[in-house]
C-alpha cells in the first residue's frame, strides 16, 4: 500500500512542486495520475520508489516511511520506468540493459537469464537481444527501459507516461498486459497525459494541478466531468466529447468506452423505435 | 505544385542489413497539412530525415531513388541549404536544444541566416508566443520540463518560418490540452502561411481533423496514402494497428450486426456528433 499524508515537496530551486498531497492507493489498484505540465504528477511518483524525500508530510510504503530506507531497498518493491528511456538506458546490448538490475539484486545466474529471456519476449524484443539499445526507435527503447524494470518483478509499478511513442498495437498490448499485472495482485501507478488510453483501460484517476490533487475518482467519472478536466488542461476522450455534444437528447454524459458507447446508442434506437 | 516528390526512395542505415524504407513513392503538395503515421520501428522518422537531408548527408549510409524537396535534389543539395527550406522538429527536444537560455536557442536558426538583428528580434518575440513560452525567455532549455522542452524546439522552427515544418511526434510530452494548443498553432501556420506540414504522429484523435492528407507506412514501405477519411476507414489501417480516431471507430463497430449505419465515417467528434443526431433524429420523428 502507498501512503501519502499531507505532503509537500520544495525543489532546491524554491520551486514548491508539491503543495500538500494526501493520497492512499491500496495494493493490487490501478491508478492513472493525470493533468496539466507542470503539475507536479512525476514529482509526486519519485516519492513512490524514494527518489525523493517529502519536504514535509510522509510517504508510507507497505507502512515503511521512504525516509527510513534507502533507494535500492525500495526499489527491490518498488520498480520505476522513466518518461524518456535515454535517461535510464546505457547498456551496450538490451540483454545487458534488462539483466542489469537482477545482477544488481543478486540473482542467480540461471535466474537472470530465465528473467532476461521472459521480459524480452513479453515486449517483443527477443529480435533485439544483441543489439545496441541506442539503435532502437523511440518506441522500442520504452520497451527495452520497462522490460528493464519488469524483470525483477517488483510489486508496485510506476510508469511515467509508458504510452509516449507506442503505436496502437502496443498500446493494446500494455493495456493487456497492465491487466496481466493486476492479476497478479501488483498495484500499477502510471503517469500519462493520453486520455484515449485511459479510456481504454478505465482505472482510478487522480487529477492534480499546481502541485494539489484536484479529483479523485474512476475514469468515466473524472474525464466526463467538463469542468474538472478543463482545471486539469485535459481534453475529454473523443468518446466522451461525442455524447456531451448530444447530451440535449437524453444520452448519458459519462461514456469513454467505445463498445459501450455502441451499446447505448443501440438501446437508445430501439427505445425511441417501438 | 509537389514541394517533396520522393521516387521509388530505399535507404538502408549504414551497418545495417536490413532497409529502413523501401520503395517509397510519394507527392507532398504545397500547402498540405500531412499526417504520417504507422507502427512503431515503420521507418517513419527515417523518411523524414531524408527530407531536410539529414539522410543520407549526416546518417550516411545507403539511399536509392529519387528525393526532390523544394525543387531541390536532396541527394546533391547541402544540409544547411535544405535547412532554409525544411524546419524539423525532432521527436526528443533534447536532442534538439543546447543554447543557454531558451531566447538564444530559438534565435540561433536566424543567426545562421545572418537575419538582421531587428527582425530577428520580431520573429523570436512571435515564435516564442505562437508557443506560448514567453515567460520561458530566459530560462536554461535543459532545465525546463518535457512538454516545455517541446514548445521551445517548435518556437525554434517556427521562428525560421520554413516552406515545411516536419515534426516528429512533436506533442507527445505535452499535456492533451496544450497538444491540441499546439496542433491549433500548425493548423494557423499551415492555413494562413500555406506553411506544409509533415506530422508524424500516433495520438490520431487530436490531429486528424487538421489534416487533408495521411500516409500510412509499415515495415519500410508506404501502404496507404490518401485523404483521412478514407484511409481512417480503410480495412488496411486497421489490420496494420493504427491507432484510428475513435470516432471512425464507433462509426465502424455502429454498422456491425446490421447496427446503426451513419451516412458516412467521421474522422471528429464534431462531424460524429452530427452524424449521429441526424439518425437518431429521423427515428425519432
Amino acid at each position: 500500500m502507498i501512503e501519502v499524508k499531507d505532503m509537500h515537496f520544495k525543489y532546491p530551486s524554491g520551486v514548491e512542486a508539491l503543495r500538500g498531497v494526501t493520497l492512499t492507493i491500496p495494493n493490487g489498484d490501478f491508478v492513472a495520475v493525470m493533468g496539466q505540465n507542470g503539475a507536479g504528477k512525476t514529482t509526486l511518483v519519485k516519492h513512490f520508489n524514494g527518489l525523493l524525500k517529502p519536504t514535509k508530510g510522509d510517504v508510507l510504503i507497505d507502512g515503511v516511511n521512504t525516509r527510513d530506507v534507502s533507494i535500492a531497498k525500495l526499489a527491490r518493491n518498488v520498480g520505476f520506468v522513466f518518461q524518456n528511456p535515454d535517461h535510464q538506458l546505457f547498456c551496450e546490448t538490451v540483454e545487458e540493459e534488462v539483466a542489469f538490475a537482477l545482477r544488481n539484486f543478486g540473482f542467480e545466474k540461471d535466474i537472470i537469464s530465465k528473467r532476461v529471456t521472459w521480459a524480452l519476449n513479453l515486449l517483443a524484443l527477443t529480435q533485439y537481444r544483441q543489439t545496441s539499445p541506442f539503435m532502437l526507435s523511440g518506441g522500442e527503447r520504452k520497451r527495452v527501459a520497462l522490460a528493464s524494470v519488469l524483470a525483477w518483478d517488483p510489486k508496485i509499478v510506476i510508469l511515467d507516461e509508458p504510452t509516449i511513442g507506442q503505436d496502437h498495437q502496443q498500446k493494446e498490448k500494455l493495456r493487456q498486459f497492465i491487466i496481466q499485472l493486476r492479476e497478479q495482485k501488483k498495484t500499477i501507478v502510471i503517469v500519462t497525459h493520453d486520455v484515449e488510453f485511459v479510456a481504454e483501460c478505465n482505472p482510478r484517476v487522480v487529477l492534480m494541478t499546481e502541485g494539489k490533487i484536484v479529483a479523485d475518482g474512476n475514469a468515466d467519472k473524472i474525464l466526463t466531468d467538463r469542468d474538472v478536466v478543463a482545471k486539469a488542461s485535459i481534453v475529454p476522450p473523443q468518446i466522451a466529447q461525442i455524447f456531451m455534444q448530444l447530451a440535449d437528447l437524453g444520452l448519458p454524459t459519462n461514456v469513454i468506452d467505445v463498445y459501450e458507447a455502441r451499446k447505448i446508442l443501440l438501446d437508445f434506437m430501439e427505445a425511441h423505435n417501438s | 505544385m509537389a514541394l517533396i516528390e520522393a521516387k521509388n526512395l530505399t535507404y538502408t542505415y549504414p551497418g545495417a542489413t536490413k532497409q529502413s524504407i523501401q520503395d517509397v513513392s510519394i507527392t507532398i503538395e504545397k500547402g498540405d497539412f500531412v499526417i504520417l503515421t504507422g507502427p512503431s520501428g515503420c521507418g517513419k522518422t527515417t523518411l523524414c530525415r531524408c527530407f531536410n537531408g539529414l539522410i543520407p548527408h549526416f546518417y550516411s549510409g545507403k539511399l536509392e531513388g529519387n528525393l526532390n524537396v523544394a525543387n531541390l535534389k536532396v541527394a546533391d543539395s547541402k544540409i544547411h541549404e535544405l535547412a532554409k527550406h525544411v524546419g524539423f522538429v525532432f521527436q526528443n527536444p533534447e536532442n534538439q536544444l543546447f543554447a543557454l537560455s531558451v531566447e538564444k536557442d530559438v534565435a540561433f536558426g536566424l543567426e545562421n541566416f545572418g537575419m538582421p538583428r531587428d527582425e530577428m528580434r520580431k520573429r523570436v518575440n512571435w515564435a516564442l508566443q505562437t508557443a506560448d513560452i514567453e515567460n520561458l525567455r530566459e530560462r536554461a532549455p535543459h532545465e525546463l520540463s518535457g512538454g516545455q522542452q517541446q514548445r521551445v524546439a517548435i518556437a525554434s522552427v517556427l521562428a525560421m518560418q520554413p516552406e515545411v515544418m516536419v515534426l516528429d511526434e512533436p506533442t507527445s510530452f505535452l499535456d492533451p490540452l496544450g497538444a491540441l494548443k499546439i496542433f491549433q498553432v500548425i493548423n494557423e501556420l499551415n492555413k494562413k502561411l500555406g506553411i506544409t506540414v509533415v506530422l508524424v504522429e500516433h495520438r490520431l484523435d487530436l490531429a486528424s481533423k487538421y489534416a487533408n492528407h495521411v500516409i500510412v507506412m509499415d515495415e519500410g514501405k508506404i501502404v496507404l496514402d490518401g485523404e483521412p477519411r478514407s484511409v481512417f476507414n480503410s480495412e488496411e489501417a486497421r489490420l496494420i494497428g493504427v491507432g484510428i480516431p475513435k470516432a471512425t471507430r464507433l462509426y465502424q463497430i455502429l454498422k456491425d450486426d446490421n447496427g446503426i449505419r451513419l451516412s458516412k465515417a467521421p474522422v471528429n467528434s464534431e462531424e460524429a456528433a452530427q452524424l449521429l443526431r441526424e439518425v437518431l433524429m429521423r427515428d425519432r420523428s
